[in-house]
């Protein structure tokens, strides 16, 4: 049964790879400057999931701690540019 | 180490599915990023991995985790709160991004000046 696990893991970590690569694609694409962060944003998300599916896979904890600090620092990374395209800068006096 | 301990039917075929199932969304939602034809369509699609995804993967982990233990381990939901509670920030930012740069492109072309922030 430990097989199933793992072959499961392998599958998923596949699939999350090429979601990667797809972001990746659209956002050497992206039309807009808001696609190229849209899709730093969706990086980000399958890259915590790829650190998440590792941590099941090798049964390591420390994989969580790495992923919710991607998690936090993914989220800072596209409020700051979003805010930036927004209003012209990141903190205003 | 995954290889190293024995683990049931019932908790092997739970954490697999759920594996399996988190991936398919994931990598469903960066497909629409690539396929769907404007913004307002793509910012939508990559919310279903941002949430279902990591929260199918997330259980299945605590599942493994908790079996480990034995005792319930809740840690791992803490991720997915963090997501359920940052995503839409970062999503309604970038709308409005996008809606901004809209207007003042289109008011660049009729003549006018763009708005002030």
């Amino acid at each position: 049964m430990t097989m199933l696990v793992s072959w499961a893991a392998n599958i998923a970590l596949f699939l999350f790879t090429a979601g990667l690569c797809i972001a990746a694609i659209r956002l050497m694409l992206g039309p807009d400057i808001t696609d190229r962060v849209l899709a730093l944003d969706t990086m980000y998300v399958n890259g915590l999931l790829i650190l998440l599916t590792l941590g099941v896979r090798f049964g390591l904890e420390i994989y969580f701690d790495i992923a919710l600090l991607l998690a936090l620092f993914g989220f800072v990374g596209s409020v700051a540019m979003a805010k930036f395209l927004v209003r012209g800068e990141v903190i205003e006096p | 180490m995954l290889h190293s301990l024995d683990l049931p039917f019932w908790i092997a075929l739970p954490v697999a599915l759920l594996l399996l199932l988190g991936g398919v969304i994931a990598f469903t939602g960066s497909l629409g990023l690539l396929r769907l034809p404007t913004f307002y369509t793509r910012i939508h699609a990559p919310t279903m991995g941002n949430t279902m995804g990591v929260f199918c993967v997330l259980v299945g982990s605590l599942l493994l985790v908790s079996w480990q233990e034995h005792r319930l381990l809740l840690h791992h939901l803490l991720i997915t709160l963090l997501l359920v509670i940052t995503s839409p920030v970062t999503a309604v930012l970038l709308m409005r991004a996008a809606i901004r740069r809209k207007v003042g492109r289109e008011q660049a072309q009729a003549g006018t000046h763009p708005p002030q922030p």
